[in-house]
C-alpha cells in the first residue's frame, strides 16, 4: 500500500557551527572526521546524514537532547542553512532555491508543529489557525472558512474566539496542529509536539495524531526524544546520536536487531510483543489445515501483544492472512510461538 | 581545569604578585618622584590637544559655511524645526493656548483650548479603558490636582511637548532596534553609540542643539528625543531577541516575507517588553522637563527653574511636585495600556459609530459640551486663579523654621564631614600622579577581563588626560565616589531589610518608584536651602538621587535567590543570620554590584546638575559650556564624564560576571 517514492531525501547533510568552516569543508565531498572538527573548534550538530523519507509514511527521528534532531529537521525545511549536502523535496534540491522560492514552497507545501506550540499571543484561535493563509494574502472570509474546518477537525469547535493563554496545553497544541494543517501541506514536520504535555494528555494526543493521519495520509517527519512514542507512532525510525544517524528501520527492525550498543540501550526495556508482528513469528503454512480446523484468522501485520487474548483459548494454530492480498492464508501461528516472544520480555 | 589540585597560597598567585609590585611602585612614585618627574603630577599644558577648539571651529563651520549643495546646514536645521513645530503648535493650541491669530501678546484667541473638565474626563476615560475604575480615578485625580493647585497652564505646555516627543522617540527607537536586530553589523556599530549617548550628560548635547536650533520649545523637544530614545533602542533589541526562536521559525515556516515576519510575528510577540520601552520613553521625557526648559521649553520645568534661581523653595516644590503628579499619571496610564490584554468576546455586529467607538464619542460629546458651557461660565473652562490652593508658603515657613532652630546642628554635620572625609579624599586623589591612576585602571581591566578591557580603560582615561581635564576629572571621581559609597552604605541595608517581608518590600517599592519619577533638579532645592551651595550640598543631592538602585537591586537580588537553596540552608540548621550572610548575600552579590553600577551612573548624571550649586568638576565645565554656548568645551567635558561612566560600568560589569561565574550562576 505504501508507495515507495521518496518525498524528501537528505543527501550527506552537514550542519557545523564555528569559525573555521572553510578549513574542513574544502570541496562538496568533504567528510571531516570528529577529530577534524575538534581541532578546528567546530561543533558538528548534524553530521553526514543521508535519509529517504517516503510518501505517506510517518518517519520518526528519535534522539536525546543535543543529538541534532531539531537541527536536522530545520535543515530539511531550510530554517537552518545546511553547511553542506543536498535536501531533495519532490526531487528538487531545496538548498539551491532562492528565498522567494522557499517562501512559496513553505507557504503551500510544508507545515510545522512546534514543541512549545509557538502560538501568536495576540491572535485568537481562529486568527492563529488562519495565520498561514493570511500571510499568503487570502481574504478574511475565505481563510476563516478554511480555518474553521481544520479547527473542527482537531476537535476545538466552539473555541475559535479564545486566546491561546485561555487554553490548556493540550488544546494549545491542537491549535498548533490545526494551523500547520490549514494550508494542506504535503510534508508535515512535527518537532517534539507532545513533549511539553502531561503524560495522560500526551497519550491522548498521540491517539489523536494517529487518527488524523489515518484520514490525511501526509508524509510526516516526527521528532521525539521518547523511544516509546517513536515505536508507537512510527512507520520507520531514525535514531540519532551526536549529530549522526545510528540506525534507520521499522520499530521491529530496531527492537529485534539494534545496530549499535547505543540503540540497544533504548530497546532493552521495550516489550517485544508490542513491536513484533505476527508475520515475523509465524511458521510456514502447513499443507493441510490442522485437525479441527484453524482456531481463527489473524492479520499478518498485527502485533503479538494485540493477539494474546485471542490465543488464550485456542487449541489449534491460527491462520495468518495477508490483508493486502485478498486475505490469503500465508502461514500459521501457535500458542507456543507467541509464548516464545513473550518470554523474551 | 584540574578541580582537584590544591589552590596555591595567595602570595604565589601571579595576579597577587602583579598587584603587589604595582602597589609598591605606585607608593614609591607618589612619595618620591615629584622632584624628578613633575610631568607625572601635573600634565604639561604643551602636551594637551586642542580638540575642544577644533570641535568649536567645526560647529562654527557647520553653522556658517556648511552646505549640501542645494541648501545649507543652517537651512536644514531650520527646516527640521519648522516641520516639528507644526504638530507641536497644533497640540499646544488644543491643550494650552487655544487657537490664536497673531503674534505674542497681541494675539487674539479664536477658539479656547480644551477645558480642564474635558481633559480630566478624557484621561479618566483612558484609564477606564486601559484598566478600570481605579486607574480612571487615579489619572483623573492627578489632573484635577494640577488644575486646583494652579499648575494647569504649565502642565499643559509640558504635556504638549511630551505628546510630541514621545511618539518620535518610540518610533526612532523601534526602527533603530529593528535594524540592529536584522543586521548584526548595525547592532555592533550602534551599541557603543548608545553607550555614549546614555552616559554623556544631557547638558553636553544641549549646547549643540541650542546652537543649531536656537532657544525654543522645538530645541527642547529635540533634546528630549535624543535623551529618551536610547533605552527604547536597547529594549527593542532585547525584546526582539527574547521572542522565542520557535515563533521566529513559525514566521519562516508559514512563508512570511521579511516584512510580514517583522510586523505580524516579531513585534506582536514582543509587545509586552516593547511597552516597557514605551513607558521608559515617557518617564525619561518627563525627567528632561526641567533641564529642557534651560533651552526654551516653557511649562512646569521653567516654573521650577525660575523658582530655583530665585530660591523660592515653595513655588519650586509645588511645580516640581506637579511634574511628579503628571509623571505618575502618565506612568500608570502607559503601564495600564501595556498590561491590557485582549479579551475574548464574540464579535457582534456593531452598527452605529457611537457603538463602535464608545470612548471616543463620549469624550467628544464632553469636549463640546464643556467647551460651550465654558464660553459662558469660566470655571468650567479654567479653574479661577482666586481659588488656587497653595502650599508654597508653608514649605517656605518650614524651611525657615529648620534653618533658625537647627542651624548649628546642620552646620556641624556639614563641617565635620567636610573636614574629616571629603577634603582629605579630594586632596589624596588630586595628589595621585596620573601614570599611577591610568596604570591601575589598566591593571584592573586586565585582572577582571583581559587586555582588551585594560586597553579600553587606559585609552578612555588617556583622553581625559590629553584634553587637559585631569584635575577636574579627579574632583568628579572624588565627589561621585564618596556619594556612591555613602549611598551604598545606606541603600544596601535598606534593601536587605526591605527584602525580608513582602509588605515592607511593596511599600518600599512605591517610595522608590516615586523617588525615581522626581526630576533630578527637584532634589537640589531643599538641600540648597538647608546647606547652601558647595560640595557638601552636591553630595547630599547626589546621594538622594542615586540611592534608589542600590536599594532596588539589593532587595531584588536577595529575593531572587532560589528558595530551594534557602530551604537547604534551613534544613542544614543555619541561623537566620547565617542564611543571610552565607547564602543570600553571597548569591546576590552580582546583582548588588549591578545596583552599585546603576548608582554610579545616576550619580554621574546628577553631578552635572549639581554644577548649578557651584561644584568645581567636569559637570561645571559642561555647564559653563552651555551658558557660554561653547560647543567644544561642553562636548569635551561631557565626553570625559561619559568615559568615566563607561570605565566604571565595564569594570563593575566584568567584576560581577567573574563573581557570577565563580558562584556557578552562569557558564
Amino acid at each position: 500500500m505504501r508507495q515507495k517514492t521518496p518525498k524528501l531525501v537528505c543527501d550527506g547533510v552537514w550542519k557545523v557551527y564555528g569559525d573555521n568552516l572553510d578549513v574542513v569543508f574544502k570541496s562538496p565531498a568533504s567528510s571531516p572526521s570528529a577529530t577534524d572538527l575538534a581541532t578546528n573548534n567546530l561543533i558538528g550538530a548534524v553530521q553526514n546524514v543521508t535519509l529517504d523519507i517516503f510518501d505517506g509514511e510517518i518517519f520518526v527521528i528519535m534522539g536525546l537532547s543535543g543529538s541534532g534532531k531539531s537541527t536536522l529537521v530545520r535543515c530539511m525545511s531550510r530554517l537552518i542553512e545546511p553547511t553542506q549536502g543536498k535536501v531533495l523535496f519532490n526531487g528538487e534540491n531545496l538548498t539551491e532555491k532562492s528565498d522567494a522560492e522557499m517562501i512559496e514552497i513553505r507557504r503551500h507545501k510544508m507545515g510545522m508543529v512546534f514543541q512549545h506550540f509557538a502560538l501568536l499571543p495576540h491572535l485568537t484561535v481562529l486568527g492563529n489557525v488562519a495565520f498561514p493563509l493570511e500571510v499568503q494574502g487570502i481574504g478574511k472570509a475565505e481563510r476563516e472558512v478554511r480555518a474553521l474546518e481544520v479547527i473542527e477537525l482537531v476537535g476545538l469547535k466552539g473555541r475559535e474566539n479564545y486566546f491561546p493563554r485561555e487554553l490548556s496545553g493540550g488544546q494549545q497544541q491542537r491549535v498548533g496542529i490545526a494551523r500547520s494543517l490549514a494550508v494542506e501541506p504535503e510534508l508535515w514536520f512535527l518537532d517534539e509536539p507532545f513533549s511539553a504535555l502531561d503524560p495522560l494528555i500526551r497519550r491522548e494526543m498521540q491517539d489523536e495524531f494517529l487518527r488524523l493521519q489515518g484520514v490525511l495520509k501526509k508524509t510526516i517527519v516526527f521528532i521525539t526524544h521518547d523511544f516509546d512514542e517513536a515505536i508507537r507512532l512510527a512507520d520507520r525510525i531514525a535514531i540519532m546520536k551526536d549529530g549522526a544517524v545510528d540506525q534507520v528501520g521499522t520499530p521491529q527492525d530496531i527492537v529485534l536487531n539494534p545496530a549499535t550498543d547505543y540503540v540497544a540501550e533504548f530497546t532493552r526495556d521495550v516489550s517485544r510483543a508490542k513491536v513484533v508482528s505476527v508475520e515475523s513469528v509465524m511458521s510456514a503454512k502447513a499443507d493441510n489445515a490442522p485437525d479441527g480446523g484453524y482456531s481463527g484468522y489473524i492479520k499478518a501485520s498485527a502485533k503479538i501483544a494485540e493477539i494474546v487474548s485471542q490465543l488464550k483459548k485456542a487449541t489449534t494454530a491460527f491462520a495468518v492472512i495477508d490483508e493486502n492480498n485478498n486475505d490469503k492464508i500465508i502461514g500459521e501461528i501457535t500458542r507456543d510461538d507467541v509464548i516464545d516472544v513473550l518470554m523474551q520480555g | 581545569m584540574a578541580m582537584t589540585s590544591k589552590p596555591s597560597p595567595i602570595w604565589q598567585r601571579p595576579m597577587f604578585q602583579l598587584w603587589s609590585v604595582a602597589f609598591v611602585v605606585a607608593v614609591l612614585v607618589q612619595q618620591f618622584a615629584k622632584p624628578y618627574a613633575a610631568w607625572a603630577f601635573k600634565f604639561p599644558r604643551g602636551w594637551q590637544t586642542r580638540l575642544r577648539y577644533h570641535i568649536s571651529d567645526f560647529s562654527d563651520w557647520l553653522l556658517n559655511d556648511a552646505t549640501f549643495g542645494l541648501f545649507t546646514f543652517t537651512e536644514m536645521t531650520r527646516a527640521m524645526a519648522w516641520l516639528m513645530n507644526i504638530p507641536y503648535s497644533g497640540v499646544k493650541s488644543l491643550l494650552a493656548t487655544g487657537l490664536l491669530q497673531g503674534q505674542g501678546s497681541d494675539a487674539i484667541q479664536l477658539l479656547p483650548p480644551l477645558s480642564w473638565v474635558a481633559v480630566v474626563f478624557i484621561v479618566g476615560a483612558l484609564g477606564y479603558y486601559a484598566r478600570g475604575w481605579k486607574l480612571a480615578v487615579l489619572a483623573a485625580g492627578c489632573f484635577t490636582y494640577l488644575a486646583l493647585f494652579g499648575q494647569w497652564q504649565g502642565a499643559m505646555i509640558t504635556l504638549s511637548s511630551i505628546i510630541i516627543a514621545v511618539p518620535f522617540g518610540i518610533l526612532a527607537g523601534l526602527f533603530l532596534g529593528l535594524g540592529a536586530h536584522r543586521w548584526p553589523l548595525f547592532a555592533k556599530i550602534i551599541s557603543p553609540v548608545l553607550d555614549i549617548m546614555q552616559t554623556v550628560p544631557v547638558f553636553a548635547y544641549l549646547v549643540p542643539i541650542l546652537v543649531f536650533f536656537g532657544f525654543s520649545p522645538i530645541s527642547a523637544i529635540i533634546a528630549t528625543i535624543i535623551y529618551a530614545t536610547p533605552p527604547m533602542v536597547r529594549i527593542t533589541i532585547m525584546a526582539l531577541g527574547q521572542v522565542p526562536s520557535e515563533l521566529s521559525d513559525l514566521g519562516n515556516m508559514v512563508g512570511c516575507t521579511p516584512r510580514q515576519k517583522t510586523w505580524k510575528v516579531m513585534i506582536p510577540s514582543a509587545k509586552e517588553n516593547l511597552m516597557v520601552g514605551v513607558n521608559q520613553v515617557i518617564m525619561l521625557s518627563l525627567n528632561m522637563v526641567i533641564i529642557a526648559s534651560m533651552i526654551g521649553a516653557g511649562g512646569l520645568g521653567f516654573t521650577v527653574l525660575a523658582a530655583l534661581r530665585r530660591l523660592d523653595i515653595g513655588a519650586g516644590l509645588e511645580a516640581g511636585f506637579a511634574i511628579v503628579v503628571l509623571a505618575i499619571a502618565l506612568d500608570r496610564l502607559s503601564q495600564g495600556f501595556a498590561q491590557r490584554g485582549e479579551q475574548s468576546q464574540l464579535q457582534s455586529e456593531k452598527t452605529t459609530l457611537f457603538k463602535r467607538y464608545p470612548y471616543t464619542s463620549v469624550s467628544l460629546v464632553v469636549v463640546i459640551i464643556t467647551g460651550v458651557i465654558g464660553l459662558f461660565w469660566g470655571v468650567m473652562q479654567a479653574w479661577p486663579e482666586a481659588w488656587f490652593i497653595t502650599t508654597g508658603k508653608s514649605a517656605n515657613e518650614a524651611m525657615k523654621y529648620i534653618n533658625i532652630h537647627y542651624y548649628d546642628l546642620l552646620e556641624g554635620i556639614k563641617t565635620s564631614l567636610l573636614l574629616n572625609i571629603m577634603i582629605p579624599t579630594k586632596r589624596f586623589l588630586l595628589s595621585l600622579p596620573w601614570p599611577v591612576v591610568i596604570g591601575f585602571l589598566g591593571l584592573a581591566g586586565y585582572t577582571l577581563k583581559g587586555w582588551r578591557l585594560s586597553l579600553l580603560c587606559m585609552v578612555l582615561a588617556g583622553f581625559i588626560l590629553i584634553t587637559g581635564q585631569w584635575q577636574k576629572a579627579m574632583v568628579t571621581v572624588y565627589l561621585c565616589g564618596i556619594s556612591v559609597i555613602i549611598a551604598a552604605l545606606i541603600g544596601i541595608p535598606i534593601g536587605i531589610m526591605a527584602s525580608t517581608r513582602d509588605r515592607l518590600w511593596n511599600g518600599t517599592k512605591v517610595v522608590i518608584d516615586t523617588l525615581q519619577t522626581m526630576p533630578s533638579l527637584a532634589y537640589l532645592m531643599p538641600v540648597v536651602m538647608l546647606f547652601r551651595v558647595g560640595d557638601f550640598t552636591a553630595m547630599i543631592a547626589i546621594i538622594a538621587y542615586a540611592i534608589t538602585p542600590a536599594i532596588r537591586y539589593t532587595a531584588v537580588g536577595l529575593r531572587q535567590v532560589d528558595p530551594q537553596l534557602i530551604e537547604a540552608g534551613v534544613v542544614s540548621g543555619c541561623t537566620p543570620w547565617q542564611i543571610l550572610t552565607k547564602i543570600k548575600l553571597k548569591l546576590a552579590i552580582p546583582q548588588i554590584m549591578l545596583g552599585i553600577n546603576q548608582t554610579v551612573m545616576l550619580a554621574l548624571s546628577m553631578l552635572v546638575i549639581t554644577a548649578l550649586v557651584g561644584t568645581r568638576d567636569l559637570g561645571q565645565e559642561v555647564y559653563i559650556g552651555l551658558t557660554k554656548a561653547d560647543i567644544g568645551r561642553g562636548m569635551v567635558a561631557g565626553l570625559s564624564i561619559a568615559f568615566i561612566a563607561i570605565i566604571t560600568d565595564r569594570l563593575i560589569t566584568a567584576g560581577s560576571d567573574r563573581i557570577k561565574q565563580r558562584l556557578g550562576l552562569s557558564s
